[in-house]
């Protein structure tokens, strides 16, 4: 379908993205554009590729082909796979977060919480140690730690806090675009639900863009805007999610939404 | 402010055998300014297939919807999300939260999104859950756990917190006592008197005579077996 309004103001635009593994497809073909404030989920069961992607999207893996075009504060869309290794680091401490499954994948476990969270204001320049300790308590304060566990090390952290933190230090630099692969995965469920609650207010207060990669239909459902399922590498289906969900046109999706069970 | 042109819907169903189910065909309606207009027909015609569509909510096969300019049909998904925070609102029959989420967030919501001052849409919100009787104590807590009678009224409250110039009902005064009853509707009074273009789905014939303009017949769209 094309978009039918101008794509000046695309924040992201992946077009063609592919990724094999020798014979196996990663992901194939993947073309699709997210705008400012946006929220993209993409499910699929185990294997159907939506982590390859996130990942060759987020610059972890290299694809064998495709584009992914951002648009800097400049507005001018910049292929990312073709940036120098140190700009895409600064992109990945900038405009850009990640928000790992294992929050000990996006966390240093040895050093202490406000550590955490305040070295990634140091990564972008921050050298007065004093506000980089209130900006620190600042954000532990927005995902719910209390103040007086700013010296503790995540490893004295419940899951649910550790992935808390995680999002602490991604969005404390004020990133454009967050990355975020299966956020409330391995959490029980009145955590997630926290967590969902917490994520919800900061997309809409930050106006964040965000690309969801989860199996959690319900996830989608209260997060993102728009939805595209994936199956053997392929995106079967994408629109608006609740279309998506409610009215599914794909076999795939029919049998992924009337598979989950009722509580 | 709301059309219909020549619009049908059927339903595939790949995992039962590939079962096509005709819904609708040919439908065809328009809903002015300050209009109610309702949806009548047997359970199983389609009326609320046929107000999904409105929303965005189900795909159309064929035709056009047009609310406010923008036809949803071939409109992409975040000109559908534009026009459902600015134009047109829904009040659908089940309220659908995030779990810990507050009352008055859950309705003042809305007016959030169009980035109204806190305070004002919170004042809104208050104002609405008061008129709808739900208790002061309850509007700090998440309606998750509310009975079916105050979750109906917290989602008829989020529904009417904005003024949407379009705006669908789908059975708004089912499982209300007759105070709510009176005060939903004295709500739709006032949405029509504002100019809003409301399209909804009332089982109660009585409200349905009160605040309907005219009726339409969701059966005239049924397809005929070949």
């Amino acid at each position: 379908m094309k978009d039918m309004t101008q794509d000046t103001d695309v924040l992201l635009s992946v077009r063609g993205l592919s990724k094999f593994y020798g014979a196996r497809i990663g992901c194939t073909e993947v073309s699709f554009d997210l705008f400012p404030g946006e929220v993209m989920g993409i499910v699929g069961e185990s294997g159907s590729g939506k982590s390859t992607l996130l990942n060759c999207m987020a610059g972890h893996l290299a694809p064998d082909c495709g584009e992914v075009l951002f648009a800097g504060r400049d507005g001018d869309l910049q292929d990312t796979l073709k940036m120098s290794e140190p700009e895409r680091r600064m992109l990945g401490r900038t405009d850009w977060a990640f928000v790992h499954q294992h929050a000990r994948d996006g966390l240093r476990m040895n050093v202490s919480a406000g550590g955490n969270v305040g070295e990634r204001l140091m990564a972008v320049g921050a050298r007065h140690y004093g506000a980089i300790r209130e900006g620190a308590v600042d954000w532990l304060g927005r995902v719910e730690i209390a103040e007086d566990r700013i010296d503790d090390r995540p490893t004295a952290f419940s899951g649910g806090m550790q992935q808390r933190l995680q999002i602490a230090r991604n969005l404390i630099t004020g990133p454009r675009l967050v990355f975020m692969d299966e956020p409330t995965g391995g959490l029980d469920v009145s955590v997630q639900a926290r967590l969902l609650d917490l994520l919800r207010g900061l997309v809409r207060e930050m106006g964040l863009s965000a690309v969801i990669v989860t199996h959690d239909l319900a996830v989608v459902r209260l997060l993102a805007d728009r939805l595209m399922v994936m199956k053997d590498g392929l995106v079967v289906e994408s629109g608006l999610t609740d279309q998506v969900l409610d009215d599914p046109q794909h076999g795939y999706t029919q049998l992924l939404v009337s598979s989950v069970l009722q509580v | 402010m709301i059309e219909l042109r020549d619009v049908s819907k059927q339903f595939v169903l790949h995992n039962q055998g590939s079962a096509v189910i005709p819904v609708l065909q040919g439908a065809a309606l328009q809903v002015s300014h300050g209009e109610c207009v309702a949806l009548t027909g047997n359970s199983g015609a389609g009326k609320s297939t046929l107000m999904r569509m409105v929303y965005g909510n189900y795909l159309a096969d064929a035709g056009a919807i047009v609310v406010d300019g923008v036809d949803l049909v071939t409109a992409a998904p975040r000109d559908i999300l534009a026009l459902r925070r600015q134009s047109l609102g829904y009040v659908s029959q089940f309220l659908r939260v995030v779990p810990r989420v507050p009352t008055l967030e859950v309705v003042a919501e809305p007016l959030l999104m169009l980035r109204v001052e806190r305070a004002a849409a919170m004042a809104r919100a208050e104002q609405l859950l008061g008129l709808l009787n739900i208790p002061e104590r309850l509007w700090s807590l998440s309606p998750t756990t509310f009975s079916g009678g105050e979750q109906q009224r917290v989602n008829i409250a989020r529904g009417f917190a904005y003024s949407y110039p379009a705006l669908l009902l789908d059975e708004p005064t089912a499982s209300l006592d007759p105070v709510n009853r009176a005060v939903v509707l004295s709500l739709i009074e006032e949405a029509k008197a504002r100019g809003a273009a409301i399209l909804g789905i009332f089982h109660d014939a009585e409200a349905r005579a009160r605040v309907c303009d005219r009726s339409i017949d969701v059966s005239d769209f049924t397809p005929k077996a070949a």
